[in-house]
């Protein structure tokens, strides 16, 4: 039921309505594009697949979103450090210098 | 591998294990159920528990579809298979699963017409290539394979192909989460939400879960980065007194979810007005069949199916580890009559139920260490 | 059918019923090829039987598994093949086309192999018995000199050198089969790795301890019987295990895992911490080893098993092949 991959489109099937060739690290299979025809996919796109159908569209924009979310992890916290070191905190909640290792 | 490798960066994965550990109150037992099977698997295959710390404990769910499902089912499928002239399809998940007499796997050693489909579209091509064979396609899965089944038949059917049939056990996970909640002895905190049955159905279905509930719900991807930020985000929630459905996997998830797949699931299937699940017995309208339009392509409507029940031993407690009331080590069955190897009840059969997880990489960790402590002192 | 998958099952028939029914030596059954002394020489004898559908795949055919495969036998014993004897049982209506195409096959390597295919036998059964053919080899070798291979010499500190890329034959043959629809430029490894191992015996022959060809159940299961055998622990690092892209590719669309998928043109070697450059170095500089690494080292715990490294802080237990790898979509 959980096992998706993604993979990029590689070409769509002429004569074959809603199938394309999907592609996952060098290795190819048709998919069936049937469950995206309301935003049909093209060349190009990265889909999520599953049991040989495409099950969603991925987007990059999201993707990359994520990631800079999750680079950002602990840079508040890095930055609430900095600003203790410098004794400019208003809250008594760390009275003591930042002297926490990361 | 793209959308894979980014999000297993060690780098980001040591500050998302910081951010938890940050977040975290040491005087707290989390208890965060993540109810997809696959979920399970990749806690798992990507040793997630040595990052987290030791109060968060993890909970695995019903969303298992090989777990769940009775053996009965398996017995009457197979009892199809015994006609020369059918082909039995399945995923390769089910090949194993013991029925009463014997896995799909062992019919086959006994002269039964049985083969591995990595996708339904290839067992209705069997049909095609082999018009003098009935084909039957033992269908499994929840929300995120049913539509692949569906669009399966409706193709079948526009394409007239009539040696082609669906013996559907597709189970939907929403009723399953309800029968976890609704029982005495739960003590959950929260949900790690499903990934790929939300690609189907969306985050709306779990709403319930916060509103009426009030335990955050966080629908997750599969890749460790993903399972780490999601318990981040469960633990903001928990930490500030909320309760809301969040999507993590937002980059695949749409928060409305497919509504082309959620067309041909309504088009092929209806919903059953109940389903046995192996562990939680009875529960209703929890599962599809094959609606009057395509009876002809049903496996249930074209052969004699015995209608089998079987019941688990009754010292097999895969119910309450289903619901986290138990762990599995702690079933009176796990480890010595119940095994990978012999499997007695649902939660090890397949290589993501709970016990079968926990066996394979926790308990055989454990026990390996345990010898070697031994051994040195 | 599970017992011939090269796992836990077939190691329960050979150990439950074999041994105790027919072995003389104990020991050398379960090894990869026996040593037998007579007339005040020894040799190293060793046999298989191969089996595979299709017969002919991208990188090889049954004929070439069926030499390589026992020559390699051979050579991870510490042996260099000498002599083969082959017996093919055909299916009734085989064409001779096909008979022929697999005894070129084998001739070339043979050739390859240097070694010279002396007896054989035929015979025929009913269609629907042979899935075409099944052939036997047995092949006869001299012991090298430097080698001296035993699990119960294996030492915690100890390196694990793997001579290359692993998957490829498994994913070739399951994608040649045509259930799943699969494509990609994958071949088989199919090889005599005699050459890497008489490599690795000249320039770091005292150090190794151990040596096994990963065939069916893959590195995972010959790891496994190591730890078992040696009663260790295996520590492997999953960021140093070479996989090519197309193998990894077809691993996580069907849910499987590398480590159990089968090889028929790698080695794994455990040789001692002192020696690991050297030899590590005579792989690469031989034609066919520049892939080969350093995967794990041999650590006391978690006894008997085989424990993976991620490389964020996480491990898991990775165990012998239970039955033939299936693909999942779970």
């Amino acid at each position: 039921m959980c096992l998706a991959i993604p993979g990029k489109i590689v070409n769509l099937v002429p004569d074959q309505e809603h199938i394309g060739t999907v592609e996952v690290a060098g290795v190819r299979r048709k998919v069936d594009l049937g469950l995206l025809q309301e935003e049909p996919p093209k060349a190009g796109d990265w889909v999520l697949i599953h049991v040989g159908f495409a099950m969603s569209k991925i987007s990059e924009q999201d993707a990359l979103e994520q990631m800079h979310l999750l680079q950002m992890l602990g840079e508040s916290e890095l930055a609430m450090q900095e600003v203790r070191g410098y004794g400019l905190e208003e809250d008594g909640d760390s009275g003591a210098p930042a002297a926490k290792a990361n | 591998m793209r959308f894979v490798d980014e999000f297993r960066d060690p780098e980001l994965i040591a500050k998302a294990s910081d951010e938890i550990r940050r977040l975290s109150d040491p005087n707290r037992h989390y208890r965060f159920m993540e109810v997809c099977g696959g979920h399970t698997h990749a806690i798992y295959r990507f040793g997630l528990k040595d990052i987290l710390p030791s109060n968060i404990e993890l909970i695995h769910g019903p969303g298992c579809p090989v777990c769940v499902l009775p053996m009965g089912r398996i017995d009457d499928g197979l009892a199809v298979a015994k006609d020369a002239n059918v082909v039995f399809t399945a995923f390769g998940d089910m090949m194993r699963v013991p029925g009463t007499h014997g896995s799909p796997l062992e019919h086959k050693a006994r002269g039964a017409d049985v083969r591995i489909v990595y996708s339904p579209a290839d067992a209705l091509q069997l049909a095609k290539r082999n018009p003098d064979k009935q084909i039957m396609f033992f269908a499994i899965g929840f929300e995120t394979t049913a539509p692949s089944t569906a669009l399966t038949l409706m193709r079948a059917k526009a394409e007239g192909v009539k040696n082609f049939s669906v013996f559907c056990n597709h189970v939907t996970i929403v009723p399953g989460i309800r029968a976890i909640l609704d029982s005495p002895d739960m003590r959950l905190d929260a949900f790690i939400g499903p990934g790929h049955v939300s690609t189907v159905i969306g985050c709306r279905p779990y709403e319930w879960i916060a509103r009426t509930e009030h335990k955050p719900v966080v629908t997750s991807g599969f890749e460790p980065l993903d399972l780490l930020q999601s318990i981040v985000m469960l633990l903001r929630q928990l930490k500030a007194g909320e309760a809301k459905v969040e999507n993590q996997y937002k980059r695949v998830v749409p928060w409305e979810g497919n509504r082309a797949a959620l067309k041909v699931l309504a088009e092929v299937f209806q919903l059953r007005p109940y389903f046995e699940w192996r562990g939680l017995g009875f529960i209703s309208q929890s599962a599809l069949k094959l609606r009057d339009e395509y009876a002809e392509w049903d496996a249930e409507r074209r052969y004699p199916i015995p209608g089998t029940r079987v019941t688990d031993p009754k010292a097999a407690q895969c119910g309450e580890v289903l619901k986290g009331v138990l762990k599995p080590a702690q079933c009176k069955l796990f480890g010595n009559k119940c095994t990978p190897e012999h499997p007695i009840g649902a939660l090890m059969v397949s290589s993501e139920g709970s016990c079968a997880a926990y066996y394979n990489y926790e308990h055989r960790k454990a026990a390996a260490m345990a010898n070697s402590a031994g051994s040195a002192a | 059918m599970a017992h011939g998958a090269g796992g836990k099952a077939s190691r329960r028939l050979v150990e439950g019923l074999f041994v105790p029914l027919l072995s003389g030596g104990l020991r050398e059954a379960l090894g990869d090829a026996a040593r037998v002394s007579f007339g005040g020489s020894t040799v190293a004898i060793t046999t298989d039987s191969f089996v595979v559908r299709p017969l002919r795949f991208p990188g090889g055919s049954i004929g070439e598994l069926a030499v390589n495969g026992t020559m390699n036998d051979l050579a991870v014993s510490g042996a260099k093949g000498e002599a083969m004897v082959a017996t093919f049982i055909l299916e009734e209506g085989l064409a001779t086309s096909v008979l022929e195409a697999e005894i070129r096959a084998m001739a070339a390597a043979l050739r390859a192999a240097g070694v010279a295919l002396v007896a054989g036998d035929t015979k025929v059964v009913e269609r629907g018995k042979a899935d075409g053919m099944y052939i036997t080899t047995t092949g006869i070798g001299s012991p090298l000199s430097q080698v001296c291979v035993d699990p119960r010499s294996v030492r915690r500190g100890d390196k694990i050198l793997l001579s290359g890329p692993i998957g490829d034959h498994g994913i070739t043959i399951l994608l040649a089969r045509g259930d799943l629809d699969l494509e990609a430029e994958l071949a088989s490894d199919t090889r005599c790795i005699l050459p890497l191992v008489e490599a690795l015996a000249s320039e770091a022959g005292p150090g190794i301890r151990w040596m096994r060809d990963p065939t069916r159940g893959g590195v995972a299961t010959v790891l496994n019987e190591l730890a078992r055998d040696c009663g260790l622990g295996i520590v492997l690092e999953e960021k140093e295990l070479p996989v090519r892209d197309q193998v990894r590719g077809a691993c996580e669309l069907l849910g499987l895992d590398p480590l159990h998928i089968a090889n028929e043109g790698q080695f794994v070697a455990v040789v001692a911490p002192e020696y690991a450059d050297a030899a590590l170095n005579a792989l690469r500089s031989t034609p066919g080893g520049e892939e080969a690494c350093a995967i794990g080292e041999v650590r006391s715990e978690p006894a008997c098993a085989v424990l993976v490294m991620t490389n964020y802080g996480g491990s898991r237990i990775v165990d012998m092949l239970i039955g033939d790898p299936l693909p999942r979509i779970c």
